[in-house]
């Protein structure tokens, strides 16, 4: 199929299949997307960041952690892009390396919390009564905390380190999720197909799963991608005071929180790990921005 | 007048709302503190004690009983307004949050003062000339801000303010010369040396909020401006803006009182909670500024493991949460007529 007959294909009033339709639906989206630059910008940026995470080891010339001590906070040169660390380390290996654990973190998060709180938010709105306000006093309750500190609470509780940060973000995160999800919930229940899916027999939970979450997953995507700067946010921000990811693990707020010490002499040592964590999290938010356009159409 | 017990009934029914969320979260900084590694019984006594003493001490804190009595009991401490003791500082915990928590309040104020005049306008400015360089601008400045970690802007700033200008402060609230030469009031060195008159140590004070207050503004500035410009496209897109452009009234007139009027409601809501999401930035500004408030208390005990003080203070931010968001629904409900 050439372009152009690909493109009428997408682009047809009359769509002759479901998958056409859901196709030509997507591509107009795309191209809403598309003509949004700071979206674009945000959208290629974080590609870049996944695919550098992803391969690494190919693209960095050094082990993260092996150790230079003649050769500590050298200013960058050829040889060391980034300049070196505290322990001689190399700064744009370890910087590289960060990526993958922020990022890491960030799926693991969005894994256990956007399926969590889909189902909870879908169940609470959808069987409404009792079920709706337990669940809903619950999120109230954890809502009621600011993020940061909660999630401090909870790592301090367990024992600082990568594994505990995830659960105590993804603790702090689901609320959000169920709210959004309940909220959708409650439009789509008392629409006609709802009804006929019931006379048709259907039970709850074949309703919720097959008929119900489906039509929240665009806002909950949204929602995922404007949090994923929030995410990389408390991730740093529990690596900085020591919470999060431990030493010698090359994640960037933890980077930042064992060379601030150096900042007078040798700036760039903790400067450099604070501006990847910006990059990445005005990435997603970008992009995050850009697609609450498209998605949303209360925004439009 | 008949309307206002209808209004009533509905703000008590939000009122009602907040023990149950007070409760819950007074269980789950509870069940945080049973589940932690530290024996709190071997933070007391130390791990060289002989087994009756940590027997009776593990009596005496009812740590024996099981789980929904100690609840019982940790509630009833509660409501006799004991935390516990900090184990670093050795005072009740409510004696030191009372001591840190002026700090951060006044923190906190300075910067959502700052994000209060400076994001209004830029929101407002923004929605009216929509597409234009100027709001792309304030777009990117404001998503820069919700993007940015408040601690590598704080030691950015002190970088090249204090160390490479000079012209700014370093950390902490005051200067080593001036610290306790004023009497403790409300604990707000600005205020505490204005109302005493010292405007020596005034001004030396208001210098050292100056930095981590702009930094801690900056975040909330971005959340402010970003809402008010999404609420005054709303409102400009209105029929009764364009009957007031019919009427041949000026732009900053339709602007200011027909637009931003009607947003002004909303707008509160936002404000306090942006006021209560800088409780959150305060604990990683205060740590990179050493500013002695709720944020820097909490970041020292957890790094001493010290748990009753880590619990208290942040029962105590969650409290303060809970209260700023009933404030902000309350305001919303008695302050838009529409909301009946």
């Amino acid at each position: 199929m050439s372009e152009t007959t690909l493109r009428a294909w997408l682009l047809t009033e009359t769509p002759q299949s479901r998958r056409q339709a859901a196709w030509g639906r997507s591509y107009r989206g795309w191209l809403l997307f598309r003509r949004n630059k700071l979206a674009m910008v945000g959208l290629v940026t974080s590609i870049i960041l996944v695919l550098a995470s992803l391969v690494a080891p190919l693209i960095t010339p050094y082990d993260p952690s092996a150790q230079n001590l003649a050769d500590r906070l050298a200013p960058p040169t050829l040889a060391h892009w980034f300049g070196t660390d505290e322990l001689g380390r190399d700064l744009y290996t370890r910087v590289i390396y960060g990526g993958r654990i922020t990022l890491g973190m960030v799926v693991a998060v969005v894994v256990l919390v956007a399926p969590a709180g889909l189902l909870v938010g879908s169940m609470a709105g959808y069987l409404g009564g009792f079920v709706d306000r337990a669940m809903m006093r619950v999120t109230d309750v954890f809502l009621a905390f600011p993020r940061l500190i909660l999630a401090l609470a909870f790592v301090a509780a367990l024992k600082p380190g990568i594994t505990s940060a995830v659960f105590a973000i993804a603790l702090t995160s689901w609320p959000a999720y169920a709210r959004l999800a309940r909220a959708d919930t409650l439009t789509i229940r008392h629409t006609d197909y709802i009804a006929a899916m019931r006379l048709t027999g259907a039970w709850s939970g074949r309703i919720i799963l097959r008929h119900v979450i489906p039509l929240c997953l665009s806002s909950v995507i949204v929602r995922v991608t404007l949090d994923m700067s929030g995410i990389i946010l408390t991730a740093a921000g529990l690596g900085f005071l020591g919470m999060g990811a431990q030493p010698p693990t090359p994640e960037w707020g933890t980077m930042i929180a064992a060379t601030r010490g150096y900042i007078l002499q040798q700036w760039w040592v903790p400067t450099i790990p604070g501006v990847a964590i910006l990059i990445a999290s005005l990435a997603f938010n970008l992009l995050g921005d850009g697609m609450r356009d498209v998605l949303d159409p209360k925004q439009r | 007048m008949t309307l206002l017990p209808a209004r009533l009934r509905r703000i008590s029914g939000t009122i009602a709302s907040v023990p149950i969320t007070l409760f819950g979260l007074i269980l789950v900084t509870f069940l945080i503190g049973r589940v932690m590694p530290i024996d709190p019984v071997i933070a007391i006594v130390g791990d060289h004690a002989p087994p009756d003493v940590i027997a009776r001490v593990r009596t005496e804190l009812g740590l024996d009983r099981p789980l929904i009595v100690q609840f019982g009991i940790y509630l009833v401490r509660l409501l006799h307004g004991n935390l516990g003791s900090s184990v670093m500082t050795t005072h009740p915990v409510t004696q030191d949050i009372a001591t840190y928590f002026p700090a951060t309040f006044e923190l906190a104020t300075a910067a959502i003062i700052l994000s209060i005049v400076l994001g209004i306008p830029l929101g407002v400015i923004a929605a009216a000339r929509q597409g234009s360089r100027f709001d792309h601008v304030v777009r990117v400045v404001s998503l820069a801000g919700q993007s940015i970690p408040v601690f590598v802007l704080g030691l950015i700033f002190l970088l090249i303010f204090y160390v490479k200008l000079g012209i700014a402060p370093g950390t902490g609230q005051i200067d080593v010369g001036y610290d306790g030469l004023v009497d403790r009031i409300t604990g707000m060195l600005v205020i505490d040396s204005a109302i005493e008159g010292q405007w020596d140590v005034f001004w030396d004070a208001l210098a050292h909020l100056a930095m981590p207050a702009i930094i801690l503004a900056y975040f909330s500035l971005a959340y402010i401006t970003r809402m008010t410009r999404a609420f005054m496209l709303d409102a400009l897109s209105g029929e009764y803006i364009v009957t007031a452009r019919a009427k041949g009234l000026s732009g900053a007139r339709i602007l200011w009182r027909h637009a931003f009027g009607n947003i002004a409601v909303p707008l509160v809501t936002v404000i306090a909670l942006a006021y209560a999401g800088l409780l959150e930035g305060a604990v990683l500004t205060e740590t990179v500024f050493s500013w002695p408030g709720l944020g820097l208390y909490l970041t020292v005990s957890l790094l001493n493991a010290d748990m009753n003080a880590v619990l208290g203070a942040t029962l105590v931010v969650g409290f303060v949460y809970v209260v700023l968001n009933l404030m902000a629904d309350i305001a919303y409900r008695v302050l838009d007529p529409r909301v009946r």
